[in-house]
């Protein structure tokens, strides 16, 4: 209730001007993909809504991959992604002349959680990770993990493959190159992992920081320790960088065609104004200001193409105040 | 109009009504064409179906990442994840069978036993009652089953047994159960109904108690018809699709532990396509080659019940 109401405070303050001109907005705005934006993009349509009650905005959860698939062939609009977009995905829309927008929404973490009742663990090293995650990992118990913990089944819960939590998660944990093993519950819902790890004492399961944040009294989530000691996902913690390998910035995907469209074009335009209170509202953590308005300034001028990758098709990487321009 | 045509139109019409008689052939024709038509509409989807189904999986097996052997006879199954991609059907066969035999065990017996309460010994005014009300769980739509599974039937277990995973094979399997109790309580009820009241009399006539009445005459009298309904009821919960992918799991594996959890073949496809609208490639074809393989399963459940059914019908005049 109180997240509304503030939500309510904000918008009301932020998009009092931009009322007058929403309301007059009809038509449909089709978002799809990955289902760790899905709060953002949702909160924001919600939102939205109050403005522009005759536009009818709605947000699928695809995962990252089944959203762009989607995108590709136009059937989308926006489409959410929890990582940039793929060289594949690219040449997929320019193939099909599409042209897209990127923007970044937010930053995530990306936790991983255990049971509450496990009482063992508390600090997991990347290595570690690294050893439970790996194909062909020989891991089945805790105690395969670090001898000191008990010999209770591991039992791991993981987004599918076609969500981009997967993929960021497989990039950092095993590289482009490597696979993650197989025997793992996966789904794309992250509302399935969840209900997984708490069913269990000795899961171990990872997903967006949103959810954990959520879920915090049914969850427990472990200090990540990448060589500098075990850092606690907090929104402190994944702005500043310090909770690395796990955070990463969120974005959406905007159709350079339907932009063109005013209920697109006023959608896009509302998400930019509140994407940083509302990512805070729903467990994500705003990007810096100026990203925001680099985003703006080129959505305004229609600027096509993607920033994570240079004009070989090589991929670009590092943190998004130094590469989004 | 000549005057000479008047006098013959007026026999005729004295005797049939010309007019008439063409219009209601030409009715009764169109009519019998729409009942064909409407008739044929079901049998044409079904060869389309199986036309799909066996053109894709062609497609599956000419992709260079599996064989037919690897595909029935090696037992790992992992089209998603790993280094190398494993297309053993194994796994996904066995979980349909841990939840399709979880669910017979729950259905068979409370379907039967309330079938023959419900033909031999309640009181009309319960049936009245009874009868709808199971009709009434015919109705509720399965992804309410599949919550009632999650949110239900896996805490309860994991209270009474220890080792219970938030997903297993058990909870979606009692619950799919419990979904197939009214097609053998319903098609049982008929076969002990379409058994005719002369030998209930003859047995009564003899010093039978009712129990054996039903058990021992009518029972057997209508076996035919009451082993069809287990087995079209074991059909549908191997075809059960909503429910496990719900309740049952995520991970494909051979297990004889039905606490874990287990992917069945529907639960399989529902995750391909969940994440994958556009799909291509192996996986997206992996999906047609084991709906084949449930086809078949389903295919041979059914014939084999109408096969039964036919064979041991007892027929009374």
């Amino acid at each position: 209730m109180n997240r509304l109401t503030y939500a309510v405070a904000a918008v009301t303050l932020l998009g009092g001007a931009a009322i007058a001109q929403n309301t007059r907005l009809t038509g449909n705005v089709k978002i799809d993909g990955s289902s760790t934006v899905f709060p953002i993009t949702e909160a924001v349509a919600e939102e939205f809504k109050k403005e522009a009650p005759r536009v009818n905005v709605t947000v699928g959860i695809s995962g990252t991959g089944g959203g762009f698939k989607r995108f590709g062939v136009g059937e989308t609009d926006l489409s959410n992604a929890s990582r940039p977009i793929k060289k594949t995905e690219h040449d997929a829309c320019v193939s099909n002349r599409i042209e897209y927008i990127e923007i970044p929404v937010a930053f995530d973490g990306l936790s991983i959680v255990v049971h509450p009742k496990n009482t063992w663990c508390s600090t997991i090293t990347l290595d570690e990770i690294k050893k439970i995650f790996t194909d062909g990992s020989t891991v089945t118990k805790w105690s395969d993990v670090r001898p000191e913990w008990p010999a209770r089944p591991i039992k791991i819960y993981a987004p599918g493959t076609d969500s981009g939590t997967f993929d960021y998660f497989k990039e950092v944990v095993v590289g482009d190159k490597g696979a993650v093993r197989a025997d793992m519950q996966v789904s794309e819902d992250d509302n399935v992992l969840v209900r997984g790890v708490t069913g269990d004492e000795g899961a171990i399961g990872f997903f967006g920081c949103a959810y954990y944040f959520e879920n915090q009294s049914k969850l427990k989530v472990l200090k990540v320790d990448a060589g500098k000691g075990g850092v606690e996902p907090t929104p402190e913690t994944i702005e500043n960088g310090t909770y690395a390998p796990f955070s990463r910035p969120l974005f959406i995907y905007v159709n350079k065609k339907s932009a063109a469209r005013p209920e697109v074009k006023g959608f896009v335009e509302f998400y930019l104004k509140h994407a940083a209170e509302l990512a805070a509202e729903v467990g994500y953590v705003a990007l810096p200001s100026e990203i925001y308005a680099r985003a703006s300034a080129n959505f305004k001028a229609g600027k096509t193409g993607t920033q994570y990758m240079d004009e070989k098709g090589e991929k670009i990487s590092g943190p998004v105040t130094k590469v989004y321009k | 109009m000549s005057v000479a045509a008047n006098p013959s139109s007026h026999i005729l019409s004295g005797i049939g009504r010309p007019r008439a008689r063409i219009t209601r052939r030409f009715f009764e024709t169109m009519l019998g064409g729409t009942l064909a038509l409407s008739a044929s509409i079901s049998v044409v989807t079904t060869f389309a179906i199986i036309l799909i189904l066996a053109q894709e999986t062609w497609v599956f097996f000419q992709s260079p990442e599996v064989s037919l052997s690897e595909f029935f006879f090696t037992k790992t199954w992992a089209p998603l994840l790993g280094h190398e991609k494993h297309f053993g059907v194994w796994p996904l066969v066995a979980g349909t069978m841990w939840v399709a035999g979880v669910a017979a065990l729950v259905a068979i017996p409370l379907g039967l036993v309330v079938a023959i309460y419900l033909s031999e010994y309640a009181p009309r005014r319960v049936r009245a009652v009874l009868k709808p009300m199971l009709e009434v769980l015919a109705g509720v739509p399965t992804v309410v089953y599949g919550f009632f599974a999650l949110t239900a039937i896996t805490p309860t277990l994991q209270r009474l047994i220890p080792g219970v995973e938030s997903y297993n094979a058990l909870s979606a399997g009692l619950a799919v159960g419990i979904m197939c109790i009214p097609i053998v309580c319903s098609l049982s009820e008929d076969a002990l109904q379409a058994v005719p009241r002369s030998l209930r009399e003859g047995a009564y006539a003899v010093g039978s108690t009712r129990f054996d009445v039903s058990v021992k005459v009518v029972l057997p009298a209508a076996l035919s018809g009451v082993v069809a309904s287990f087995l079209l009821a074991i059909a549908r919960a191997v075809g059960e699709t909503m429910i496990v992918a719900l309740a049952a799991g995520g991970m494909a594996q051979l297990t004889m532990d039905p606490r874990q959890s287990v992917q069945t073949i529907t639960g399989y496809m529902v995750q391909i396509y969940l994440g994958d609208t556009a799909g291509l490639g192996v996986e997206h074809s992996s999906t047609y080659a084991v709906a084949m393989v449930l086809f078949a399963m389903t295919l041979a459940l059914t014939l084999l019940g109408h096969f039964i059914l036919v064979r041991f019908r007892e027929v009374y005049e």
